[in-house]
């Protein structure tokens, strides 16, 4: 019974290592890198997000009557400018990008 | 086979190590296959763990007393389910469930949110890493369930408050429910250590914290059933420390859950979000430590241990840590927007919060206070009932109200106006309901009164919301009245599954309050063919009978129940004899009326030399509301953790096909 627990424990051990060496036995594409996202971007996005979900919530509140003809009106305009400002800096940053990768072409 | 679970359990420990020190090393210098490399190890250690429990199981199912585990906690009468279950009776056994569990969330979360960002997720890995191996540590050398010695003819027997239907779900729930707020804290300490305190984290956490959340929820609930049923004195929570320690977490995880949708929605609380997922962790920490140590002495923890000083380590490294890392990333932290109202949605959260933590730190206090005192001056001091009640009351109460209040609150800031009409009918409803229920008679508790008419206002707060809710999808859409429902719903699974969630809690409060400030109990000798009177019901003592059951002698008694003149049942309260674990269990009958919500719970409180009985008889009004919440709040929960396809969509284009920073 002791052997056959230490020969399936040893087989056991043995799996384990070969798994947490699997990463670097088998060929990856790109690098060993650990990339990140731009953070700016990554901030533009959720801001983005954030008020096109504000802009809905304040649609669907003021058509269940939560929120008065009045109070809708004091509010959509300045989530409309939030979304649209985040929107205006992400079409910027994409167009840098692109531009960047353009600029890069001719080198390749 | 204990060797090959001492094997798998060192395995184990090696293996979280490896993912905290390779994993640590791959997030700081940015390496993705020692990263990747690092994740393995925790599925692997997960793979270990789940290797050792089956052998624990193995030898608990075939009765092998060479374990010194299986002999301590089952014994050869033992029915087999029991025998399984024993698995969490102890202490050593205890502690393995946490580990596997641990190590399987571990896994599941790295390997199902890789989309929340590798650079977060590397940092995750040796935060879990951290947690599994103190645990791993803990089984592996100070309190092994692999401990052997020369096996005797038969065990000890499991302790017969065990054995009982309740108790093979109610420790694993509720240790899914305390290991489950693993995943959101390391996800918090990830965002924290890699400075990407962005959304991702609760983005990536949500689904975790709401699963742990509902698994605390039941596991409480099934806990309850189980003292209600098994213990036998006639009540449901006695506030016993150890129930307290499921409760805090959940308090905690409670107001995380409002006001992460602050932070989600208008980018503020994150210091506050991230405290809270501090607080829910250590308190699951703190819990576990309470039923385990052996610091308490409750019906709860089994088990006298020397794991204490290793617990309260951990927990003091778990909040110094944490609190440095948070004071360390403040500046990240800054919420760009400021609360525009105190009448808003937002400002309704901040109030919720503000009094769930308020009740959970003062449950925390009235659990520690004892300890405290035993341990400076030698004193033993016990927190008791009136000290929870009041603050149930102070803190409870109003939050109740305030579940009824914050849906009908717009974000932002609401006018006076608006807040008029939207407040209107649930109002209405509830001053209405409240005068009826005092012309009713329900004025003999002022409190339970207080938390009917609030049960009410929050109760066509939902049913509004609800109505409103379809009535404008209908407009917008046209779909018929079923249809715009479900698709309202579908549309929006966290507000209308929340508001499944708060009719839950509407009955639970009904149920609590009914059961607590409106029972009757009555007690009597009774001798054969006497009688005891209890409202309407007339309950006339037979006689007393024994039978030998797998593992007990079995003595009950025979109760005829009349209710205005005729029979309505037989009833069968009495004691359970168990030899060889040289206890006695009270086992109540009880009869529910699944109309009126009310129980007639009988206890056979002592059987006398002279062939009479003594009889305790407590009727419960609404009780059962408080277990058919259970299955409400089941609903409400699974709605609420119902993925949503157009949200995962929208998420993966957020996090999908962002640039790479170089």
């Amino acid at each position: 019974m002791l052997t056959a627990a230490l020969v399936l424990g040893a087989l056991l051990a043995a799996a384990a290592v070969w798994f947490v060496a699997r990463p670097f036995l088998a060929a990856h594409a790109g690098g060993d890198r650990l990339g990140a996202p731009d953070s700016g971007r990554l901030a533009l996005e959720e801001q983005r997000d954030r008020a096109l979900a504000a802009l809905k919530e304040l649609e669907f509140d003021h058509r269940t009557g939560k929120v008065s003809d009045e109070d809708y009106r004091s509010q959509v305009g300045e989530l409309r400018r939030t979304a649209a400002h985040a929107l205006r800096a992400l079409d910027v940053g994409r167009e840098e990008s692109n531009t960047d990768v353009d600029d890069q072409l001719p080198q390749l | 086979m204990a060797a090959l679970g001492r094997a798998a359990l060192l395995l184990s420990l090696g293996l979280v190590a490896y993912a905290v020190v390779a994993g640590s090393y791959a997030a700081w210098c940015k390496r993705r296959r020692l990263a990747l490399s690092a994740q393995n190890a925790l599925v692997a250690a997960f793979v270990a763990a789940a290797v050792a429990t089956g052998v624990l199981l193995r030898a608990l199912a075939s009765s092998d007393f060479s374990f010194t585990y299986v002999s301590a906690f089952t014994s050869r009468e033992l029915p087999l389910t029991y025998k399984l279950t024993a698995l969490w009776g102890g202490q050593e056994g205890s502690l393995l469930l946490w580990l596997l569990v641990l190590t399987g969330y571990g896994a599941a979360a790295v390997l199902l949110d890789r989309k929340a960002g590798r650079e977060l997720v590397a940092w995750v890995v040796p935060v879990l890493g951290v947690v599994a191996a103190f645990f791993s540590m803990l089984v592996v050398f100070v309190s092994s369930p692999f401990h052997t010695q020369v096996a005797p003819a038969d065990g000890n027997g499991l302790n017969t408050s065990l054995q009982s239907p309740y108790m093979q779900a109610h420790p694993p729930l509720l240790y899914l429910g305390y290991v489950g707020l693993t995943v959101p804290f390391a996800f918090a300490m990830g965002a924290l250590l890699s400075g990407r305190t962005d959304e991702r984290w609760i983005v990536a956490t949500r689904r975790w914290t709401l699963a742990a959340w509902m698994f605390l929820g039941i596991g409480q609930l099934l806990g309850a059933k189980w003292a209600y049923e098994e213990v036998g004195w006639g009540g449901y929570y006695a506030w016993d420390p150890v129930e307290n320690a499921a409760l805090m977490p959940w308090l905690a995880s409670t107001a995380f859950l409002h006001s992460v949708m602050v932070q989600e929605k208008k980018g503020m609380l994150k210091v506050w979000n991230m405290l809270l997922v501090m607080l829910a962790f250590s308190l699951s920490l703190y819990g576990t430590f309470l039923t385990r140590s052996g610091v308490l002495n409750s019906i709860h923890s089994f088990t006298e241990g020397s794991i204490g000083p290793w617990f309260l380590g951990f927990i003091c490294f778990v909040v110094a840590s944490s609190l440095v890392l948070l004071f360390k990333r403040l500046p990240l932290l800054r919420a760009k927007t400021k609360l525009e109202s105190l009448a808003s949605r937002e400002a309704t959260f901040l109030y919720n919060n503000l009094l769930l933590v308020a009740l959970c730190l003062t449950i925390l206090w009235g659990v520690t206070f004892p300890i405290l005192s035993e341990a400076v001056r030698g004193e033993s001091v016990t927190v008791g009932r009136p000290y929870y009640d009041f603050f149930l009351r102070a803190f409870g109460l109003p939050l109740l109200l305030l579940m009824g209040i914050g849906p009908l609150v717009a974000w932002r800031r609401a006018s006076s106006r608006s807040l008029g009409k939207t407040f209107l009918w649930p109002f209405a409803a509830a001053v209405s309901g409240g005068i009826g229920l005092l012309a009713a008679g329900a004025g003999s508790s002022i409190p339970g009164l207080i938390a009917y008419t609030f049960s009410i206002f929050v109760a066509a707060t939902i049913v509004l919301e609800f109505a409103r809710g379809t009535q404008a999808r209908r407009t917008l859409s046209g779909e018929p009245v079923p249809r715009a429902f479900a698709s309202l719903v579908a549309r929006n699974r966290r507000r209308y599954g929340g508001y499944v969630v708060h009719a839950a809690i509407v009955m639970l409060a009904i149920g609590i309050a009914g059961s607590s400030a409106y029972d009757t109990s009555h007690s009597a000798r009774l001798a054969r063919g006497q009688s005891l009177t209890i409202r309407d019901y007339t309950l006339v003592y037979r006689g007393l009978t024994s039978k030998r059951s797998q593992n007990a002698i079995e003595e009950r008694a025979t109760i005829d129940v009349y209710r205005s003149g005729s029979r309505i049942a037989v009833m069968h309260p009495g004691k359970n004899d168990y030899p060889i674990e040289q206890q006695v269990s009270n086992e109540v009958a009880i009869r529910s009326d699944w109309l009126t919500g009310e129980d007639l719970f009988l206890i056979t409180e002592q059987v006398n030399a002279n062939g009479t009985v003594d009889f305790k008889a407590i009727i419960n009004p609404l009780v059962n509301l408080i277990w058919l919440s259970g299955f409400v709040f089941l609903i409400g929960s699974l709605v609420a953790l119902w993925p949503d396809a157009r949200e995962e969509r929208r998420l993966a284009v957020r996090y999908g096909q962002l640039p790479q920073e170089a």
